[in-house]
């Protein structure tokens, strides 16, 4: 090492609050500077992982003794077509940067995820999924183009037709074979700022899976709330919410409720909770018995009911409360996401629930989505269903998770399921290398070396998937 | 640079977290000790020190007895300042981080009342202090913007007052305490903890050969103090404890009677 950076060291931490590592921290503020870090980096001899927002449950934006580039500060908005609705962007700008610039002008991204903190970067880098991931596809199926830095030095530009193997392995490529420096994307024409909004409630997990089938054609977005802390009859019973854009010409009042000030988050609960100290009044609760009081009187109160709500407020849940991560505690919480092909998702996850209930480790929250195959190299998506299970971390339960959590994965492989790289924290090589298959990962390791032949970029997560 | 045996650490994820530790003087007496108890606590250890044969037994011994990687060996010898900053980045990297860092190494020569040797002094001095200054700087920079860690100097009682029978060690010693005093002045306030441990007489190989000693303790009871001191985030452990209260009298004892003494 020439000259001792350790005075730049920070303690870089996960979403989920459970697990931080010693990062040399760099927040470049512009392209320039990413160069002269790259070039530090290989001076040297430190890896390097970008980071957007660190909105990651796992390990996807750490790298322990090494590098974290954070790209958040890149964000500017490059170019914006309202005829087109064709958006160039920085990699730092956020979901909340893109749906404000282009909602006045009457339009939407077409893939948002449950929070609007994440930047575009990290979308494209983990390819996220929305709740109308079985009709729109992933974010990367909306990037008309992107330009990316290569640890090479070489900047490459890539669409679906032009370099197209780099284009799908580069998007959900985890940052680890470039980085994004401008991205380009397509959005999606709005005729009013509402949606159209019916939530009701289904007794079970069979009916569960059975009312996502049979609504996912007519429905422009469709997702579950389960309570996986209820067995007997009522085993995977929830709610599904289903959303519908507005016709052209259907919502009279579509010029006003397109602007901004209409697209607003509750900021009270209640009328007297502010949204930002509710994480405190949540604490109590998570626990079992919490979970079980606070999951089964959200099941009991839900009804049928349809209404219509702005954009922000029914993509946006999990801005309704900063900091809910933190009600957690101290330990903070994992995500388990397996995604399922249709037809096995019924046994397998009736097999799960059980055993989370015999091992008295229940989710505190259960998500499901209907999902489409896509084509990228590292995909996580199955014709299928996906759930996402929260769960507590304690001094005391964690050895009894993460064998549970092995014995999920083994149940996930043997139906032919798949993980997903921003949210699972404990996935092994073995199993990446099950699900994705010998041949795709071989792809990827040529396309690295290719891309990265001193294997600049790193993180946790490449170095414990990648088994390095 | 000499490249550390080829066993990887198993990756820390939040359902399997650990605590890592450096230690830097591993491969016998308190060092090897204090390797055996930590391993037993769950940590993690880079082990450093000049003697790679005793350093690799050590490790396979408690890599053995837990059943995973968790030692790994790092050949270093402390004089080499040049390859501290380095040394250290690999660890790091390879370990996933450093909560505790332990500065061990140290040598002692028998003097006497007549005897003056520079080169014995220079290299007493070479190990047991700046060995510990070029280490300690960069992880007490590290634990200062981590805003976290552990720092351990293995000193002795011997820092304590300038005897007849060996200058050298002892103002090495008395330097090293008062370092450690100093940078927990500079570190408590980010958070870091730095735990000065002064043993007697330990069996280990600094005391063969040497007269007059008592109160001599095996290695493994001084391992055990330490570790508890560094649970409880002591400032300073003196082992075995007693040692508090007669370094308390040897301390105030006036110039003029003490250097009638000749101990």
């Amino acid at each position: 090492m020439t000259k001792p950076l350790f005075d730049k060291m920070r303690s870089v931490e996960n979403f989920g609050h459970s697990l931080s590592m010693p990062a040399y921290y760099f927040q470049p503020e512009d392209m320039e500077g990413v160069d002269q870090i790259l070039h530090t980096a290989k001076d040297e001899g430190l890896t390097v992982t970008v980071r957007g927002a660190g909105r990651s449950y796992n390990d996807a934006s750490l790298n322990a003794g090494g590098i974290v580039l954070d790209l958040h500060g890149i964000n500017h908005i490059l170019e914006w077509q309202p005829e087109s609705g064709i958006i160039r962007c920085e990699p730092g700008v956020t979901i909340q940067q893109l749906w404000q610039q282009v909602l006045p002008d009457g339009w939407w991204p077409p893939v948002v995820s449950g929070t609007m903190a994440t930047t575009l970067g990290g979308c494209l880098g983990m390819n996220i999924h929305g709740k109308n991931n079985y009709k729109a596809g992933t974010f990367g199926e909306h990037v008309i183009e992107f330009i990316a830095l290569l640890p090479t030095g070489a900047e490459v530009t890539c669409s679906p037709k032009k370099n197209g193997d780099l284009f799908r392995a580069l998007i959900g490529g985890m940052g680890m074979l470039g980085i994004f420096t401008s991205i380009t994307l397509q959005m999606k024409r709005m005729y009013s700022g509402l949606l159209n909004v019916t939530a009701w409630n289904v007794p079970n997990l069979g009916v569960h899976l059975e009312e996502i089938e049979t609504h996912k054609d007519e429905a422009d977005y469709l997702v579950g709330w389960m309570d996986c802390t209820a067995g007997g009859n009522g085993l995977g019973r929830g709610q599904l919410h289903q959303a519908n854009y507005m016709a052209e010409g259907a919502d009279p009042e579509a010029n006003r409720n397109l602007k901004l000030e209409f697209q607003t988050l509750p900021t009270k609960f209640f009328g007297l909770v502010p949204k930002s100290a509710l994480h405190y009044f949540m604490s109590p609760f998570m626990n079992n018995a919490g979970a079980y009081l606070v999951n089964t009187a959200k099941f009991l109160v839900g009804r049928k009911k349809t209404y219509r709500q702005p954009h922000a407020s029914f993509h946006f849940l999990m801005d309704y409360v900063p900091g809910w991560e933190l009600s957690y505690g101290k330990q903070g919480l994992i995500q388990y996401q397996s995604f399922l092909p249709k037809e096995n998702a019924m046994p397998i996850w009736t097999e799960m629930l059980h055993l989370s209930h015999k091992h008295h480790l229940p989710s505190f929250l259960g998500v499901t989505k209907r999902h489409r195959p896509d084509g990228f190299l590292l995909s996580h998506a199955v014709d299928g269903y996906s759930l996402a299970m929260d769960f507590k971390i304690t001094n005391g339960n964690r050895s009894r998770l993460a064998g549970m959590l092995q014995e999920f994965d083994q149940m996930v492989l043997q139906a032919g399921g798949r993980f997903y790289f921003a949210k699972n924290s404990e996935t092994l090589p073995k199993t990446a290398l099950t699900f994705f298959g010998g041949e795709t990962i071989e792809k990827f390791r040529v396309l690295k070396k290719r891309c990265d032949p001193d294997n600049l970029l790193e993180s946790n997560l490449y170095r414990r998937v990648f088994g390095k | 640079m000499p490249k550390p045996n080829s066993e990887i650490m198993p990756h820390i994820t939040p359902l399997h977290p650990r605590r890592t530790a450096v230690l830097v003087g591993a491969s016998s007496g308190i060092g090897a000790a204090l390797a055996r108890q930590l391993a037993e606590e769950g940590y993690s250890l880079a082990l450093l020190a000049r003697r790679n044969e005793m350093l690799n037994l050590l490790c396979n011994e408690i890599n053995q007895k837990a059943g995973e990687t968790r030692a790994k060996a790092y050949q270093h010898d402390v004089c080499d300042h040049a390859s501290v900053p380095a040394l250290l980045q690999e660890i790091l990297t390879e370990m996933g981080g450093v909560d505790l860092f332990i500065y061990n190494a140290g040598v002692s020569h028998a003097a006497g009342l007549k005897k003056y040797d520079l080169e014995k002094d220079l290299r007493t001095m070479e190990v047991n202090l700046l060995g510990a200054l070029a280490w300690l700087n960069p992880v007490a920079a590290m634990f200062q913007s981590l805003e976290s860690g552990q720092i351990v100097g293995i000193s002795s009682v011997a820092g304590e007052r300038g005897r007849v029978g060996n200058p050298s060690y002892n103002a090495s010693k008395a330097a090293l305490s008062c370092y450690l005093e100093a940078l927990r002045n500079r570190l408590t306030r980010y958070g870091v903890n730095v735990l000065t441990a002064k043993p007697g007489f330990v069996e280990t190989d600094l005391l063969a050969g040497a007269k007059g000693t008592f109160w001599v303790i095996p290695a493994e009871q001084a391992a055990r103090d330490i570790c508890k001191a560094i649970r409880k985030k002591k400032q300073d452990v003196y082992t075995p404890a007693r040692w508090r209260w007669v370094m308390l009298v040897i301390r105030n004892i006036p110039s003029f009677i003490f250097r009638k003494l000749v101990f």
